[in-house]
């Protein structure tokens, strides 16, 4: 048996319904025994014309549609479109409303990066256990998403001027509580990770990513950083109101499997530390700019890249306006979608088991990838 | 080896998890959906519906049929044809009212854009869920009669958020009194 088919490559497509594609993600892997030689990525199949609807509906319009980019993170994708149209026409962000923004965004880092982590642990054959702890702490930030804006992953939250609606009664205690309580829940899921043998064994050595090659691919967010490039959109930019805060940008320095899943773990501490700093300052006063009108909002002529610091990279709205009411061109720059560039590099030469690992350590959502 | 220390230790947080679950309720928050629920929150929202004041819905309802919402609607699932006459709404004065206001819940995605931009806070979310239907299409075409609710109900279901708008909307009746001739609606 092995005799005939020495040195052929084998082709297998691996897709689109594997449990751990992450969604409908499909890879043509050319393999040689076991080990990965070719592998293309097949894009589209979750592909809902996005950007043209961006462009046929109002400005006001595209914002619940920006929810369903990167449906674990609809707050950081509200705040990047809001951040455009704002840089577009020169409004102003009242100081709450700012706050609120820092600490839905860090609380959203904190939804995706313990979820992604128990979908790491649930490609490695970790097959729901940590999953389900991960889970369990995400529901309950899902819940304050819900009672602030009233759904749990589609939060339509933020506006072009400030936000919707403000904090009903009792979110900040309640909010101040899961926060508390957070760092006694990584303590107990870090030592499901850190110390173990499998993970340990299953991602070190694998699937790096060589510093250069992260530059030059324009790889963003927690996996530049796991190959030891200091670059944070919240650092570098410094957009809302982040100089403001202290907190540390970790950085790896294999750039492996491992290196980007302690990176989450590591990012997740010092979210932590904003929402104290965010939770302790919070103004009081207004949350919505009163110039903007909420109908018929047209910005003027011109355009505007807007961009921050999204859980999985730099996430940035390209606009430009004609002046009317709908945007003359609307371009989303995903992270997930660019990071995914690199899955071949990284994968040749491991074996296919290890492509699961290496998809989950880059963490995408198939709703931003294809748009 | 593959099973050392570190897999033990994983090994112990599982049973601390599982044996806590008894115990603990930070540990089980799994909720029996049928048998029980958990409360929605106050702002919860699911699909739109329609205020009216008074006990007749026909009569009372805040809807005057100026299409905003129809034309903000991302997803374009309203679809409102105006009446030819104008009869009284609850306050008395002259309106048009939709002779048609159909919401195609399979296409609404519950933004509240329409609540948002409603001037006559005509339109509020609901919280009903449990919608599935057997059949695809008219079943789950909300008729304004489906859509219309009273104003209790909306306190029901958002208390604080329809007191503020309760308020609102008497400070505006207040405002308008002397004026003595009832004023067209604005149609744009």
């Amino acid at each position: 048996m092995t005799s005939r088919f020495e040195g052929e490559l084998l082709e297998v497509s691996m897709g689109p319904q594997h449990p751990s594609t992450h969604g409908v993600f499909r890879m043509n892997v050319a393999l040689e025994g076991e080990v990965v030689r070719k592998l293309k990525p097949v894009f589209g199949y979750l592909h809902r014309n996005h950007e043209k609807i961006g462009e046929n509906t109002s400005y006001l319009g595209s914002m619940p549609y920006t929810d369903r980019l990167d449906y674990f993170c609809s707050m950081t994708n509200n705040w990047a479109y809001a951040l455009s149209v704002e840089k577009l026409a020169g409004i102003e962000v009242p100081e709450r409303a700012e706050y609120l923004r820092v600490i839905l965004a860090e609380l959203t880092r904190l939804v995706n990066h313990t979820s992604l982590l128990g979908f790491l642990l649930s490609d490695m054959g970790a097959w729901g256990t940590p999953l389900m702890y991960a889970f369990r702490e995400r529901e309950r930030m899902l819940d304050l998403f819900e009672s602030l804006s009233g759904s749990r992953m589609m939060c339509d939250y933020m506006r072009f001027g400030g936000c919707r609606v403000d904090l009903p009664p009792g979110w900040m205690e309640q909010a101040r509580d899961i926060v508390d309580g957070f760092p006694g829940f990584l303590d107990e899921f870090e030592k499901l990770i850190t110390g173990n043998e499998i993970v340990i064994a299953r991602t070190q050595e694998v699937g790096k990513l060589p510093t250069e090659l992260a530059i030059n691919a324009g790889i963003t967010g927690p996996g530049l950083r796991a190959s030891g490039v200091n670059y944070d959109v919240r650092k570098v930019d410094g957009y809302g109101i982040y100089p403001r805060f202290k907190f540390r940008v970790p950085l790896g320095e294999h750039g492996d499997c491992y290196d980007r899943l302690m990176m989450r773990v590591l990012e997740l501490r010092e979210s932590l530390t904003i929402l104290h700093q965010a939770m302790d300052q919070l103004p009081e006063g207004p949350i919505q700019n009163p110039k903007i009108k909420i109908r018929a909002f047209k910005p003027p002529v011109g355009e505007a890249y807007g961009r921050i610091e999204a859980p999985k990279g730099e996430l940035g709205f390209y606009l430009i306006s004609d002046g009317t009411g709908n945007p003359y061109r609307y371009r989303v720059r995903p992270p997930s979608f660019i990071n995914l560039t690199v899955l071949e590099d990284m994968c040749l030469g491991h074996t296919v088991a290890d492509v699961m690992v290496i998809l989950g350590s880059i963490d995408i959502v198939m709703g931003e990838v294809d748009r | 080896m593959m099973i050392g220390g570190g897999v033990l230790k994983g090994m112990a947080v599982t049973a601390r998890n599982f044996i806590g679950s008894y115990f603990e309720k930070d540990r089980l928050t799994t909720v029996q959906y049928p048998e029980e629920r958990s409360p929605l929150p106050e702002n919860s929202r699911n699909f739109p519906f329609l205020v009216y004041d008074t006990d007749d819905a026909a009569a009372g309802l805040r809807c005057v049929a100026c299409k905003i919402c129809e034309k903000e609607c991302p997803p374009q699932c309203i679809y409102i044809v105006k009446s030819e006459d104008k009869k009284p709404d609850y306050m008395g004065k002259p309106q048009f009212y939709p002779a048609i206001f159909d919401i195609d819940i399979s296409v609404c995605m519950s933004c509240q854009i329409c609540v948002e931009v409603c001037p006559f806070e005509a339109i509020k979310m609901d919280k009903v869920y449990e919608l599935s239907r057997r059949e695809r299409f008219d079943a789950l075409l909300m008729r304004k009669s489906d859509l219309a609710k009273s104003n209790d109900y909306y306190h029901r279901i958002h208390p604080l958020e329809a007191e503020a708008v309760d308020a609102a909307l008497d400070a505006a009746a207040a405002k308008k009194k002397p004026v003595p001739a009832p004023t067209p609606p604005a149609t744009s």
